[in-house]
Formats: structure tokens, sequence, C-alpha cells
């Protein structure tokens, strides 16, 4: 559960959030001046394409940015600023409060561990004194959560045992067994199969469901967050092109950035998308 | 099913056997990843093949292009037996059928101009380049969008959906009876991935050429698809028109894959375009004050 104190305030929000890199030509920032705010138990989605910053935006949050990026602005979570904190306070609430699932769970789990293990040991370096034994009970509860079959017995297999869909739920029942008050999801299902990527979907809705705790989706797809996030934030070239209410978005968008966007997302059920931005000029610049 | 007679390409019961040396015991293991497929593509139609990884649509692809060999079935192109295909008659076929790859970079090469890259089917084809190579490589880089100027750059210089284009500007260049799409606008970001599929679809209007296009993106399937084929486990389990594919599936994974494409609520589709028209009235009136 959420240890929800303070109900008034958002459990993050994030102030003037620029993150830079250094190149030949000085600085460039891939993140300029990020505001937004998730509320308790809200469901947030950051969309853009390529190179739009969202991702960064998570690294950020999480104090994961790649050498020599800088970071600055305020990231205050759950009353706590993040961007003033020491780096042992950081690893307190980094995995523990704050937990991050990844594209790609083959390469967020080690090759050589049973993912019991990798689940147990996690857990034990986030609570100090538990013992191997209760650990090990924490793994195989948390894969039940996950609904994988059989855990007791799954919980001795490699990653490589598993399948995609099946390694993003180990990933999800890692994060799950810290019961976080906020899960990032960066991209969580663009590697894996259309039917997988709707279990996993309906395994995040029933977490958040279940435990209170608030959603950051990062995806380019649309579909997506208009079907799991109730406010999203539209970013490209690390600016903030507009945020709302997920309806607001989809329904009445502003910027004439998220109309393109949005007629471009291939329709199920229709070809009016596409066949507008036939008349659109090239989004498309030189490398 | 199109009627037979018209078919371009004609896939019978078409088997890929894969065999994996066994473990310790040295027993051989046999995986079939393509079970007695068959399909017909007719000429200047689109026909799908979508199916999720695993269910053998692109190991399909690659028998069909004479990447790879069949371990059964038969194949006919344009009343060949491309299967039995080799030598010249081999060499002919391909440049009848073009390959479109999922990732532009690893399927152009680095160190080769545009210019190089475009014509090299030509070259392969011992066929003269008409024009000269500047002048052919820079028309057909104008008709599929990109700057002729740039003829002389390299992929590296190129984003992610132009490299895509100088894939297709490859395809074309030989004029080719069909294109092998194999997720060809999978990788692409969704601004870009419309002006591809767009492009593609231009492209047919006006060449005529045919298209198998392997993808599993249903959403992208349904704006390019004159005919759609489902794959699942190596087997075909549904073949249809388009429209009857999506709005009338009859097979019980087409419906499971079908319901499980996200979606954006066609309601919401529907007050944006009415909010739309609303903005572009009002936005009228105002200047016609």
């Amino acid at each position: 559960m959420s240890t929800a104190t303070d109900t008034a305030a958002p459990l993050l929000r994030v102030r003037g959030l620029t993150v830079g890199f250094p190149t030949a030509a000085g600085t460039t920032d891939v993140v300029k001046s990020l505001d937004f705010d998730l509320e308790r138990g809200g469901a947030l989605g950051i969309v853009g394409e390529s190179g739009s910053g969202k991702s960064m935006t998570s690294l950020a949050i999480m104090g994961l940015l790649p050498k020599g990026a800088t970071r600055s602005g305020s990231i205050e979570f759950d009353g706590t600023e993040l961007t003033t904190l020491r780096e042992r306070a950081m690893r307190a609430v980094r995995g523990d409060r704050i937990a991050m699932i990844f594209q790609d769970p083959l390469s967020s789990l080690n090759p050589y561990y049973t993912v019991g293990t990798q689940i147990a040991e996690a857990y034990r370096s986030h609570r100090k004194g538990v013992t191997r034994r209760q650990a090990r009970t924490v793994a195989i509860e948390a894969m039940e959560r996950v609904h994988i079959h059989d855990a007791a017995r799954r919980v001795h297999h490699y990653p490589h045992q598993f399948s995609g869909g099946m390694r993003q739920r180990v990933m999800i029942a890692m994060m799950l067994s810290m019961e976080p008050e906020l899960i990032i999801a960066d991209e969580p299902t663009t590697a894996l199969d259309v039917t997988v990527q709707a279990q996993i979907l309906d395994l995040l809705a029933e977490i958040r469901a279940d435990t209170g705790a608030g959603l950051i989706l990062i995806t380019h797809d649309l579909a997506v967050v208009s079907e799991v996030t109730d406010h999203i934030v539209v970013m490209r070239e690390g600016d903030l092109v507009e945020q709302g209410s997920a309806e607001r978005i989809f329904t009445d968008p502003q910027e004439e950035y998220t109309r393109m966007l949005l007629d471009a997302v291939p329709r199920i059920d229709d070809e009016i998308g596409l066949l507008r931005t036939t008349a659109a000029p090239s989004a498309e610049e030189d490398r | 099913m199109s009627d037979g007679s018209e078919a371009l390409l004609r896939v019978r019961n078409l088997v890929k056997d894969f065999t994996s040396p066994g473990g310790v015991f040295g027993r051989t293991r046999r995986f079939r990843a393509v079970d007695d497929v068959s399909l017909d593509v007719a000429t200047g139609e689109t026909l799908a093949l979508v199916g999720e990884s695993g269910s053998g649509k692109s190991t399909t692809a690659r028998m069909i292009a004479r990447l790879i060999d069949p371990t059964g079935g038969t194949i006919e192109f344009a009343g060949r037996e491309v299967h039995e295909l080799t030598g010249k008659a081999l060499h002919a076929f391909r440049g009848e059928v073009q390959v479109v790859f999922q990732d532009p970079y690893s399927s152009l090469n680095p160190k080769h101009t545009v210019e190089r890259i475009v014509t090299a089917p030509l070259v392969y084809q011992k066929r003269k380049v008409p024009g000269g190579a500047r002048a052919f490589t820079g028309a057909l880089m104008e008709r599929v969008g990109l700057n002729p100027d740039h003829s002389a750059r390299f992929p590296a210089q190129f984003s992610g959906g132009q490299a895509q284009r100088i894939g297709i500007a490859r395809a074309l260049a030989v004029a080719p009876k069909m294109i092998i799409a194999d997720e060809a606008v999978s990788a692409l970001d969704v601004s870009v991935q419309a002006q591809v599929i767009n492009l593609l679809r231009r492209l047919q209007e006006e060449e005529g050429f045919s298209c198998l296009f392997i993808a599993h993106d249903l959403a992208v399937v349904r704006q390019i698809a004159t005919r759609v084929a489902v794959m699942n486990g190596g087997r075909i389990v549904e073949t249809g028109e388009r429209d009857q594919v999506f709005d009338s599936p009859r097979d019980d994974y087409t419906r499971k894959l079908l319901a499980a494409v996200p979606r954006i609520r066609p309601e919401w589709d529907a007050e944006r375009r009415r909010n739309e028209q609303a903005r572009k009235d009002r936005e009228r009136k105002e200047a016609g004050r």
C-alpha cells in the first residue's frame, strides 16, 4: 500500500527539469524545462518519437542518467526533493519506493542466476535483516502475483528458460516485491507480441488497482497510452509539446505536432488517419 | 482467395523444417517452422502475411524470395517453378522479385554511396543503367521523396525513414514484378511510418507491382493490404479480403489477435474530427472578417 500522508500534494512533482549532454559544440539539452505532476494513484503517459527525451526524463527521475549528463530543476517525490539527495539516500528510494521496468527484460536479468535468486537478492539488498529463506518466500509470492504458474518450481529456472513475456513478468515480480509507490515503465511491451502485450498491460492495471501505486508509462505508442493512462505528456526533441487529460489530448489536441502524431497512428478500424498525412510535409531532417 | 488463373505467385503446400543438433545424446531435433502453407498473390495486389513472432511468416517470405530452400511444396512465379530455378534462370528471377528489409541500416552497405547502392541490382543483373548512374539515381531518389542531390552520400547520413526510402529505391531500380516487404515499416517512428506506407501505396499504384507484405502490426496491415493471410504456428489459419478478415474474422486465433490490438477509442477520433472542423470554421470566419 501507498504510505500516503498528505493527499493534497501530488506523488511526483517535476518542475523545470532539464537534462544536458556535453557535445563538441557545448551542452545539448535533451530535456528542456519540463513540468508535470503525477497524482497519487494516477497513471501518466509520456509519449514521443525517438529523440523526444522521454526516456531521459525517466532516467533523470531515477537518478540513473549516463555519465557526463547534467540534471537541473526540481523532482519532488512524496515531498522529498530527489535532485539534492545524496546517492546513499537515493539508493533507498530507487528500486524500493520508485521501481522501473524496461523494454528488454533479458538485458536487465543476469543469465547466470536463477530468477528466484535474483528476485530474492534484490529484495534482501533493500530489506536489511531478511533471511534467504524469507526472501525466497517473497520471491515465490511475487511470481504468483504476476500469474507465473507453478512459481515454487519456476523460481529455480534461469532467464533463458522463460519467454519474452514471462521474463517481463519476472521483472514485474521483482519490482512488485518491494511494494513501490511509483512504477516507471519505459516501453515495457514494445518488444512483445501483441497478445502478450495485452496480458502485460492487464497485469499492470491489476497491480495499480491492488496496490494504489502511481504509474508513469513511457512509450511511442499512442494507442497504448490511450488505453492505460489518464494524463498525457507529449514530448518532441526535448520540449514539452502539450499535456492534459487523455481524453482532452485525444479529442481536442491544441498543438499541430500532436495533431500530426494522432493522424499518423494507423487505425485498425479505419483508414482515415494515414490518408490525411499524405498531404503533410516530410517531418524528417537530414542527419 | 482470388482466382488462381491470374495469380503472379502461387505457393502450394510449402514446408520448412529446421534441424538442430541435439544435446549430449547426439539426437538431432527437427522443428517445422512452416507447415503446409498455400497462398496466391495476384498481379498488382498486396497480400499481407501477418502473425506473431515464431509464426513462420518471415521463413515463408524467405523461401519465396529463394533466400532459403524449402523442405517441401511448390512455389510458382509468373509461370516458373521458383524452387527448381538454378543458374541463369534464378539470376533472372532475382531481377523480378526484390526484398525490402526491416532494418535499413544493416541492409544497406555503409561504405557505399546511395548511387552505388541503388544501381547495384542493375549491375548484378548486368543491365545497362538507363541514362547513366547519376541521372538514374537522381530520378529514383525523387520518386521515393529524397533529394536527388544527395546521391553521393552514405547511408549513415540519412535518418531511419530516409534510409528505408533508399531501400525502396534500390528495390524499384530493376522494375520488379513483386516486392517482398519484410517488416519494412516496423522499426520506424509513427510519423515516418505513415509517410513510408503512403509512399509504398503510391508507388504500387504507379508501377503496378505485386507486394507480399510481412508484418506483425495489424493496424499497419489494414492500411496497405488487399488481402490478408494470418499465420500461427507455421500454418495459415485464415485468408481473406482485408475487410472480411478485420470485420468478420472466422478463425479463433485471428479474433484473439484482433482483440489484443490496443486502439484509440473511435468516439474520441470522431470528437476530434468535430473539434477540428469547428476550429477550421472559426479560423475561416476570423480570416474573413
